[in-house]
């Protein structure tokens, strides 16, 4: 029986559904509340900083001053010119965003923690805030921090020798600049966290609504001072992270920090408005780019000035290089492009920090060249896939205009199969004949590849000081033959406790419910690097398979001892150890293994436990995204006809999980592209601290979303799957926002800014007369 | 986002209501639904000492047609409005304003009278009062009095009701057998807070408009009417282009405002459209 390849049902579900999950406010309970004191001002010196006159018993007021001793946060990156910023956990000089924590107030209950900051003693001396890329940019500026001149933090440049000559000689030369919203990843949970002193040992467990609890360990630890023994991190049930609960944010510490101080019990749960004001944002960018064609359509030379504001500080571990550095690396996505020059900065402004979001860059940098395709198949007179066939890799493994290998993929076909199941000439009949009737309808492509499954050369290619990428996997077979695999994986949403029970079950000739898959607590799995870069399936899937067939191997081993033939002869399946006509229940071994060891020891060693690792170079998974979009010209509203996704994760483990991700990446994309937007007033206060604000879309505006899968198998892993945990994301705006430009083409303009809000497109087309 | 201390009430009665009104006088709300006020006192915007909470009251959960009017008790909740309250056109426009107010769990509990007393510029029930000339009917510990809808907003989030009052109930005369209506608003998502929205309300009589009532919302501080509009269209057969007319002067004379979601230029189009939309629904239904 395989399971891999089917829609097993989500083990984790029943709980959630049921709300018996547990999330860190449920564990909160009974903990004394912490609450944040936060900056209301972008920028200034803190003058006077003091506890209300009176604190009620069981009260605490903690400040930087308190915490003397704690090191600041200060994640590190080696080239790039990159300046390390510093952060202190809790500031004792200056503030440098709105909503940065400068003292916790512990009481015991939030609202009267609430109370208390309200009487709050806090005067600070406001100075002029850097907001926006021009402000920062302005020659003579002000400096966020001194260390970095020009408020530029990290600045890399690639421009090969010749490439003006090349761009020159182009037949045509195409330029786009736009800029992208600045985004909040929202997850559903906010952060939060409970950090308890155990009074026996000493030692302080703290439970996190966290991506990646070991890093976090290492990360306080380091901050604090203490033995990292002393801690334990624990993610129990995470309502969601997309790449913002990776961040080491300094409430963290805090928390353990009291814990062990204070000797007790400590809760901070993260509110709507704190999440989006002051936890990460995201995708606040401004790029400029040039491409010279030749008179066929084929891209000779690709030019991009790009700009990201990583707001105030630098996060811990990803740095705020992750933007800039992965647009630059990767901005010709699946095109051939023989000739590329980019300069990319990351910008400080008084802002909250920025953090990776699901995709980073790549909806960003997909955005500009699947628009830049467009214009040019405008320039050109081609139809929009056929200018993007002519300039897709064809032939694998391809090297990037940046030197990274593209394995096996679809690149042509999953274009293709797009076009064919969206019978683009029927389509382009009814567009016709609705504009006749005044209404706009339009058609938007996206053809991207996703870097997934990347382990520790492609981060080491990065410089940073904290070099992800590794995984590591326990395996254990108990004596009643069910097994526990301990992961270094972290996931909070992904349905990966089912997925790698599938592989598992398969190497084990096991039902996947009698595999356990145990994550997110330090104290019980092997150091790992959590969940992130929709790499937990490649590579703790990777290391699942390892530690599986080493445990099957041992399987064997043993059983071939007891069924008296060679191990090579001994097939595992449906629970049963099989060799010819005789066989043996894998459970009996396993209690053999344990209780008899003396029948076996001399094969198979004690017990029934092994390790499997994986570190695999990476992998590209790719789609082509199609979107129908209805722009109602007097009101400027989009709406969503179809949207279509060709997927191409090479093996699929379970075809409902990865559906599953597709659809919720793809609605954040569309959120991205249409709705969801971080304001801030040029005083640098965020006017987007609610969700009526901030708009994310609700299902009523998202639509259905179709999905096809094309399974490339190519050899860059192990178990034939490619990471898909972000593609979504990365192609939504792109194609959504190329509809709507198809659908305005009568207007002469031309999208270059999303989110695509309708005031936006009334602007765009306002005053302007359709072309019949 | 805990809202400051505060005592909660739960009366059984309307005299107790009251009495508690009186007594605590400026620093007592009442708390109907509770879906404006309590996000509001979450965010610290709203503090008041005493909540009287008038969920108990039986006696004000009432939609009922007495004396030519329809009379809509302050425990009256939004989604009791989706189906036809009432025959006819009236009934009509009310179910179809019901379903753009917020999101199908939030109806349950968000009431009619609420909405006027919180007085929020985007609220359909404020535009449609307007519209409909609806009246208040507010009562004290000591009497009652009545406010009519053009005399009761005064601004973002005011009102004419005074510290010890309750708005009991919101009385709309019932209109004649030749009274259409109409409605139509934008909002950037479904159940969102309109950027501009407009109700309206006419008679047809052979052939030719009278009485035409209009109001706009969702642009400004408060609910209003858009006078100019209404005028042209006072006798006139109503006309495809008289009505795209109307809409555009409704446009120009209204005074909208400029919002992180909207610019001032925006709102005025959306104006355009919307009374646009909303005569043409009401001259064909
Ligand atoms: C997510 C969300 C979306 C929303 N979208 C919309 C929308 O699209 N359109 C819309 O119109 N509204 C919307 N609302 C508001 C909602 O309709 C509220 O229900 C309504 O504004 C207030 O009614 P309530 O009964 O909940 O009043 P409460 O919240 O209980 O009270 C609101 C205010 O009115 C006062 N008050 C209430 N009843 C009385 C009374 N009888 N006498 C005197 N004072 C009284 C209270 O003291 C308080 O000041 C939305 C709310 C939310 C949370």
């Amino acid at each position: 029986m395989n399971w891999v390849g089917r829609r097993l049902p989500r083990s984790e579900d029943p709980p959630l559904l049921r709300g018996e999950g547990r999330y860190v406010p449920d564990i909160a309970i009974g903990a004394r509340a912490v609450r944040f004191l936060r900056s209301p001002v972008a920028a200034g010196r803190i003058l006077a900083l003091r506890p209300p006159a009176e604190m009620p018993p069981g009260c605490l007021f903690v400040t930087g001053a308190d915490m003397a001793g704690v090191q600041p946060i200060k994640p590190g990156l080696r080239r790039f010119n990159y300046r390390a910023v510093e952060q202190p956990v809790l500031p004792t000089e200056r503030v440098h965003f709105v909503g940065q924590a400068i003292a916790a107030m512990v009481a015991p209950s939030a609202a009267l923690a609430e109370d208390l900051l309200e009487t709050c003693e806090l005067d600070i001396a406001a100075e002029d805030p850097v907001v926006g890329f021009d402000a920062a940019l302005t020659p003579g500026a002000p400096l966020v921090h001194p260390i970095a001149p020009g408020n530029v933090a990290v600045e890399g440049e690639l421009r090969p020798e010749g490439f003006a000559e090349t761009l020159a000689a182009a037949a045509h030369v195409v330029e786009f600049a736009f800029r992208s919203g600045r985004q909040s990843a929202m997850p559903l949970e906010g952060r939060g966290g409970v950090a308890e002193y155990d009074r026996a040992t000493g030692r302080i467990r703290l439970s996190a609504s966290a991506q990646m609890p070991h890093q976090l360990r290492t990360g306080i630890a380091q901050l604090l001072g203490m033995p990292e023994a002393d801690l334990q991190v624990i993610a129990p049930d995470v309502g969601g992270g997309f790449g913002q609960k990776i961040a080491l944010l300094p409430e963290y510490p805090v928390l353990v920090w009291l814990a062990r101080k204070h000797r007790g019990r400590f809760a901070w749960v993260e509110d709507r408005n704190e999440n989006l004001i002051a936890s990460a944002h995201s995708r606040d960018q401004r790029h400029a780019l040039r491409a010279g064609f030749d008179a066929e359509g084929r891209l000779l030379a690709l030019e991009a000035d790009i700009l990201a504001d990583v707001g105030a500080f630098s996060v811990f571990p990803t740095t705020c290089a992750v933007e800039p550095l992965m647009a630059l690396a990767e901005y010709p996505g699946p095109y051939k492009v023989p000739a590329y020059a980019v300069r990319a900065r990351g910008v400080l402004t008084h802002t909250c920090p920025m953090a990776p979001y699901r995709g980073v860059s790549r909806p960003v940098i997909t955005f500009g060249i699947e628009r830049l395709m467009d214009r040019a198949a405008a320039v050109l007179g081609l139809a929009p896939d056929e200018i993007r066939r002519r300039n897709l890799h064809d032939a694998f493994p391809a090297r990037s205009a940046t030197g990274m290998v593209l394995d096996e993929a679809s690149y042509i076909e999953a274009l293709d199969e797009a076009m064919r199941i969206l019978d683009v000439p029927a389509f382009r009949a009814r567009q016709e004949a609705a504009r006749a009737e005044g209404r706009y309808l339009g058609l938007g492509l996206s053809v991207f590849n996703e870097r997934t499954g990347y382990g520790t050369p492609a981060f080491a290619a990065r410089s940073m000081d904290v070099v992800p990428g590794y995984e590591v996997v326990d395996i254990a077979m108990l004596p009643s033959g069910e097994v526990e695999a301990r992961i270094g994986s972290s996931p909070h949403g992904q349905g990966l406790r089912t997925t790698l029970s599938q592989i598992i079950a398969d190497r084990l000739g096991l039902d996947p419910g009698a595999i356990r898959i145990i994550h997110g607590d330090t104290d019980r799995t092997p150091y790992g690097w959590g969940s992130f870069a929709s790499r937990s399936l490649v590579i703790g899937g990777g290391a699942c398979q390892v530690a599986a067939d080493r445990l099957a191997d041992k399987l064997r081993r043993g059983a071939a001892r007891l069924l008296q033939c060679e191990p090579s002869e001994v097939a595992l399946r449906d629970g049963q150890a099989v060799a010819g006509a005789a066989s043996m229940p894998i459970a009996e071994l396993a209690r053999l293994a344990h209780q008899r060891s003396e029948l076996l020891s001399d094969a198979i060693g004690f017990n029934l436990a092994e390790t499997g690792q994986y570190d695999p170079g990476g992998t590209f998974s790719n789609a082509c995204h199609a979107a129908i979009v209805e722009v109602e010209a007097e009101t400027g509203h989009v709406r969503v006809e179809r949207y279509l996704v060709v997927e191409d994760a090479g093996r699929i483990i379970n075809p409902m999980i990865a559906d599953g991700q597709v659809q919720g990446g793809v609605a954040q994309g569309i959120a991205n592209a249409l709705f969801e937007e971080v304001i801030y007033a040029p005083d640098g206060t965020p006017l987007t601290g609610t969700l009526a604000d901030y708009t994310p879309p609700t299902c009523a505006e998202i639509p259905e979303i179709e999905i096809h899968h094309l399974e490339t198998i190519s050899e860059a892993t192990i178990t034939g799957a490619k990471g898909l945990g972000e593609g979504g994301s990365i192609g939504a705006p792109a194609a959504i926002v190329n509809a709507i430009s198809d659908a305005l083409s009568p207007f002469g303009v031309d999208v270059a800014e999303f989110p695509a809000t309708p005031p936006r497109i009334r602007a765009l087309i306002r005053g302007r007369a359709p072309r019949a | 986002m805990k809202p400051a201390r505060f005592a909660h009430h739960a009366p059984r009665t309307l005299e107790e209501a009251l009495a508690l009104l009186a007594t605590h006088g400026e620093e007592a709300r009442v708390l109907a639904g509770g879906q404006s006020l309590v996000p509001t006192m979450a965010f610290r915007m709203a503090r008041p000492a005493v909540l009287v909470d008038i969920n108990r009251i039986a006696p004000l959960d009432h939609v009922t047609v007495a004396g030519g009017s329809l009379r809509i008790g302050a425990l009256a909740r939004h989604a009791r409005f989706e189906t036809q309250v009432v025959e006819g056109a009236l009934g009509t426009l009310l179910a179809r304003i019901a379903h753009h107010i917020a999101h199908p769990p939030l109806r349950l509990r968000g009431t009619f009278c609420g909405s006027l007393a919180h007085a929020d510029p985007a609220s359909e029930w404020c535009a449609a009062a307007l519209a409909l000339e609806a009246r208040m009917v507010l009562a004290r510990a000591d009497g009652l009095r009545e406010v009519a809808a053009e005399d009761w907003f005064q601004g973002v989030f005011s009102t004419a009701l005074a510290p010890g009052e309750m708005l009991r109930e919101v009385v709309l005369p019932l209109p004649a057998p030749s009274w259409r209506g109409g409605f139509a608003e934008f909002a950037r998502r479904a159940g969102d807070f309109a950027l501009a929205m407009a109700v309206v309300g006419l008679r047809l009589e052979g052939g030719l408009v009278g009485g035409a009532r209009i109001a706009l919302g969702g642009i400004g501080g408060q609910p209003v009417l858009a006078r100019e509009a209404m005028a042209l269209l006072e006798g006139q057969a109503p006309s495809s282009a008289l009505l795209d007319e109307a809409a555009a002067t409704a446009a120009r004379h209204c005074d909208p405002q400029e919002d992180m979601h909207a610019p001032a230029e925006y709102r005025r189009e959306l104006v355009a459209v919307m009374v646009k939309r909303a005569l043409r629904q009401a001259v064909s239904a």
